[in-house]
């Protein structure tokens, strides 16, 4: 049986694999959820058409990364999957009803005419909220850690549901809404991008309010992440990430009073990219916080090896024809149909 | 009152609910997408507009099915996790992998080509159209490969080393993929779907040609629906066949399940009809034919067959589930097999597209497939218990720390959601059936975007009948 254990350290490239895999799904279904999320508040039909077609031709495959985030885990770790999927049953199960919602309303709204739609318009908006409000709170739950006893899962059914990961819910239904109302300023003119961008401008100021709640709650609740972040020289070097998020933000605010139509959406990912960092910093080495580390959680190396050979050789492949795929649909959006 | 209730047996209801669901998508996708790519084929072949209405109305039925599939496949890529942590612990060295095979070589392809297959018509060149309808068709071949690879691993497994606390660990990748019964599966399952996609194009084929519309349209559906049905319907009984040899092999008490008998015995009996009383273990109301059962299981009339009393009653099976799912099935597959026979007959006396009784024979016909696929799929997973992995793992032990008070609401929800979203799905799918290929000056809309009112108007007038 072959393996790379001997000169890789597994563990640690597939805690990188799976994180950039949850990245790229957080972002890229992130605009298309905070589509959801802003349908209902665009100020026309034809804005709706628009912010549907410029999302139809890649909400799948954006979709695909929550699947290998959730396959990856499983492979790579397969017992923080066993732990973490009981733990968060009852989140899941209403994130994955809202993703169904949200993603048949796609084919059906197409098909639907007249009243009908108006079906789909509603699933498409509740679902997607849904989906973002229980993604945000899973991520709650999983910052204030997890009961297990052995290699199970100990806790109750609701230990999950608090004021805090309600909070963090709320917080990513923002951020998603931000992400989506950026992409829209990239992807549309006229009246729905004037809306957008101040749709935009209103929103940023909530995930601007919430990344600091978040920031400072962290350390508060957890003495070894308060010593991680403010201990000195860690204080130094971890220093740029809030600044940069700060820095960010303001480029943010400017950019939305300007017509830049591409740059708020590239800033929008940094600072998600910068939030998520920050989480990550905090909880490393713990995949189930603070519980099991991701040495601990480690699939037997020859399976990690098998699925790495996979992944070094498909992800150049799935990136080439992914970036072809969002080429092909390149430029503004119109409320036309695509034929 | 939820915590009277046993949560494994409720797990299972859960999952069986969703995969039975889920299974109906794939099964119809995976042919509809291979042969989307031969009716485009045929277009750039002929440059006939035929061909380019009849696969631009399957498309939209593709669309609408492909994304029921998806999200009801994303729900299954959860539960092994929600609602079977213990197995997904234990078994993830060896499935974990194949699975994530899976993600990596078809979902992302699928998915990324499907985009420019529903909305690239006027976006790409008409090569590189048909190149991605040829790539999507090839991504659910090779999601049906994984999954069935994984699937038959927990049926037949090998290749693996048990190790602390149950854990097991892999010895042999090859061994795991191609185990012993992954090859028959693989290929009766494919072969089922398309099947399934066939009996639904010929069904609606043979709807138009009944009604006298779009009989150009219909005669291309119904006649390639029938080539398949000639040729495959035929193979599939055989594939089947060697399919529960491999069985008979590996899982013989599956087999003694599906054929129904209970005493090992020399010369057994075919059971065409009974009802499996597990608690007396015995067969009440039996019909038989004396040794048929010996002779297909080892091509001997006295060859022995073992019975269920040779498996302790903790290991078998429950036998009338799939006594029962298997004879549906294969009683679907012989009505497959003779609407082949029956349009070669009606073929050579040229009076395939206008019998009147063979259309009606094949619109009852609809969906077969999808019933003979999920019995079918209930005869390989039923059998299979109380193992979830045959002979290492039992289903009960598998089932994750969550309660009944969890999962009969999210069972519930389940149903409530997928009923209204299979009963919306199929409303939408009928209706495009119903609206049929568009021609030349009627398509506006493709995807099925609103037209303007007044061509909307204009279509309800004509009554899309334009032959």
């Amino acid at each position: 049986m072959f393996d790379f254990a001997g000169f890789l350290d597994l563990p640690l490239i597939w805690y990188g694999l799976i994180a950039i895999a949850i990245i790229l799904y957080v972002i890229l279904d992130g605009f298309g959820l905070g589509m959801g999320l802003l349908f209902p508040f665009a100020p026309t039909d034809q804005c709706r058409d628009r912010m549907m077609n410029s999302i139809a031709p890649v909400w799948d495959s954006n979709e695909t990364w929550l699947v290998l985030g959730g396959g990856g885990l499983f492979a790579a770790f397969p017992l923080a999957y066993s732990v973490l999927m009981p733990a968060l049953y009852i989140p899941i199960i209403i994130m994955l009803l809202g993703i169904i919602f949200r993603g048949v309303s796609f084919e059906f709204r197409f098909k639907a005419q007249g009243r009908s739609r108006k079906i789909w318009d509603t699933t498409f908006h509740v679902g997607s909220l849904t989906a973002a409000l229980m993604q945000g709170m899973i991520i709650g739950a999983y910052v204030q850690g997890f009961e297990v006893e052995g290699r199970h899962f100990a806790g109750g059914a609701f230990d999950w549901l608090n004021a805090y990961s309600v909070m963090t819910g709320v917080a990513v239904v923002c951020g998603y809404a931000l992400l989506g109302a950026t992409w829209l300023v990239m992807k549309t003119d006229g009246e729905t991008q004037e809306w957008a961008r101040k749709s935009a401008a209103y929103v940023m100021w909530y995930v601007a309010v919430f990344m600091g709640l978040v920031s400072v709650s962290m350390p508060m609740m957890n003495p070894d992440i308060r010593a991680l972040w403010f201990s000195y020289p860690n204080y130094l070097m971890l220093m740029p990430v809030p600044l940069l998020t700060a820095i960010l933000f303001f480029v943010l605010w400017f950019d939305l009073q300007k017509d830049r139509e591409i740059r708020p959406f590239v800033l929008s990912i940094g600072i998600f990219l910068l939030g998520y960092l920050g989480i990550g910093i905090s909880l490393w080495p713990w995949l189930v916080p603070f519980a099991i580390s991701i040495r601990d959680a480690a699939a037997a190396p020859t399976s990690q090896s098998l699925l790495l050979v996979g992944i070094a050789i498909m992800l150049p492949v799935m990136l080439a024809y992914i970036g072809y795929s969002y080429y092909v649909f390149r430029g503004k959006v119109s409320h036309e149909p695509y034929y | 009152m939820l915590t009277d209730l046993d949560p494994v047996f409720l797990a299972r209801l859960q999952f069986t609910f969703t995969v039975a669901f889920h299974i109906l998508f794939p099964a119809f996708t995976i042919g509809l997408a291979s042969w989307l790519a031969v009716v485009e084929w045929r277009l750039l072949r002929t440059g006939d507009k035929i061909y380019e209405e009849v696969y631009r109305m399957w498309v939209k039925i593709f669309a609408v099915t492909f994304g029921m599939g998806v999200v009801s496949g994303i729900v299954l890529s959860f539960q092994f996790g929600t609602n079977w942590s213990v197995f997904s612990d234990r078994t993830g060295n060896v499935l974990g992998p194949l699975l994530g095979y899976e993600v990596l070589t078809a979902f992302f392809l699928e998915a990324s080509f499907l985009g420019i297959m529903l909305f690239g018509w006027d976006r790409v060149s008409r090569k590189m159209h048909f190149a991605s309808t040829v790539i999507v068709a090839f991504g659910t071949l090779l999601s049906a490969f994984w999954i069935l690879s994984a699937n038959s691993w927990m049926q037949t497994p090998q290749g693996y080393e048990i190790g602390e606390a149950g854990i097991l660990y892999p010895t042999d990748w090859l061994e795991i993929i191609f185990n012993p019964s992954f090859p028959y599966r693989l290929v009766h399952m494919v072969t089922a779907a398309y099947l399934t996609t066939a009996f639904v194009v010929g069904g609606v084929g043979a709807y138009y040609l009944f009604r006298k519309q779009h009989v150009r349209h219909a005669r291309v559906m119904m006649g390639m629906a029938m080539i398949m049905a000639v040729f495959v319907a035929p193979a599939q009984i055989l594939f089947g066949d060697f399919h529960g040899l491999n069985s008979f092999e590996y899982q013989p008490a599956k087999v003694a399940a599906m054929e129904g008998l209970w005493e090992t015995k020399k010369g057994a009996p075919m059971v065409l009809f009974a009802w499996p009383d597990q608690a007396a273990e015995t067969n009440r109301y039996a019909v038989e034919i004396p040794k048929v059962s010996s002779l297909i299981l080892t091509h001997d009339w006295e060859g022995e067959v073992r019975g269920l009393k040779e498996w302790p009653a903790d290991e078998r099976p429950p036998v009338a589930v799939v006594f029962w799912s298997f004879r549906i099935m294969v009683g679907l597959g012989v009505l497959m097999a003779l609407t082949g026979l029956f349009a070669i007959f009606l073929f050579f006396r040229k009076k395939l597209f206008d019998t009147r009784w063979f259309q009606v024979w094949c619109m009852a016909l609809t969906p077969a497939g999808f019933i003979a696929v999920v019995a079918g799929w209930f005869v390989t997973e039923v059998g299979r218990q109380p193992w979830v992995v045959y002979g290492l793992i039992r289903t009960a032990e598998a089932a994750s720390p969550v309660g009944a008070e969890q999962i009969a609401p999210s069972l519930a929800a389940f149903i409530v959601v997928y009923l209204f979203i299979f009963g919306a799905g199929t409303y939408y799918i009928l209706r495009l059936i119903a609206k049929g290929p568009q021609t030349e000056d009627e398509v506006f809309g493709t995807h099925g975007v609103d037209k303007p009112p007044i061509f909307s108007d204009m279509a309800s007038e004509k009554g899309g009948d334009h032959v």
